[in-house]
């Protein structure tokens, strides 16, 4: 992790412009790309009335500051912050935020569409979202373990990761559940 | 020892969040998969999903991975965080 790494794993809410602040400081730097993940009202309409996240303390930075080196491994940026709050949220609160800045655009672009199918597949979150029906566990998706995959295999001179997992929509242990 | 830690669904399911079980000679993370599977039907069921994720020392790893005294290993679903 260099300094201009920002990684933080936090259940209080983060400011966009503060953050956006910090990473957009450089007079090197053309392009600042951002991306704010948020509680939605999923599959179920309005029947979710907020979610709990759930993580592994000590796994999570860890793993988070491993997907940031991997990003600086594949592109060229400057200033990057990961942040990801965890506990109860409501609808349409802020979970994630993903913030690089690079000389150009496409690099940050890239990088931050990486960062966040990584961390979807690889950073230890779990969903527990609650609504008028009682709470259930988020299954992992096929679509975000492909989008992973993906950028595992865009880059063929990466070293082969032991980290890929199959994931579906229907996970056997929610049945039990 | 070995320090065992349970995420989310697997850790609702056992009704525990860690245990700590006395390190093996040629232990895996299979085989203490497997050495935790044998208690009971639940952890049985629970541990046996083709879906649960492991992690030792905090990095995901496959089941062949070596476990020895000291090592931390966890057992949960595929993450949904994001």
């Amino acid at each position: 992790m260099t300094d201009t790494d920002l990684v933080l794993v936090q259940t209080g809410d983060f400011s966009v412009a503060h953050e956006y602040a910090r990473l957009a400081d450089d007079p090197a730097d053309g392009a600042v790309v951002t991306f704010v993940g948020k509680v939605r009202d999923f599959n179920d309409g309005s029947e979710v009335t907020g979610l709990t996240l759930e993580h592994y303390p000590g796994m999570t930075e860890k793993v988070l500051q491993q997907i940031a080196q991997e990003a600086r491994g594949r592109w060229p940026l400057n200033r990057l912050t990961l942040i990801h709050r965890v506990g109860s949220l409501q609808l349409g609160e802020q979970i994630v935020f993903i913030g690089v800045s690079s000389a150009h655009r496409k690099a940050a672009f890239d990088a931050c569409e990486f960062l966040i199918d990584f961390l979807k597949t690889r950073a230890p979150f779990w969903k527990l979202e609650q609504g008028q029906q009682g709470r259930r566990w988020i299954d992992a998706r096929d679509s975000d373990a492909q989008a992973a995959e993906a950028w595992a295999s865009a880059q063929q001179a990466a070293e082969p990761s032991s980290l890929e997992h199959s994931s579906s929509e229907h996970s056997s242990l929610e049945k039990e559940a | 020892m070995i320090k065992v830690l349970f995420f989310a669904q697997v850790r609702e399911l056992l009704g525990t969040d860690r245990i700590e079980i006395p390190a093996r000679e040629g232990e895996t993370a299979d085989s203490l998969r497997q050495q935790l599977a044998a208690r009971d039907d639940k952890w049985a069921r629970v541990l046996g999903s083709d879906k649960l994720l492991v992690a030792v020392n905090q990095t995901l790893c496959q089941w062949n991975t070596t476990v020895a005294d000291g090592d931390e290993v966890a057992f949960f679903p595929p993450v949904t965080g994001g």
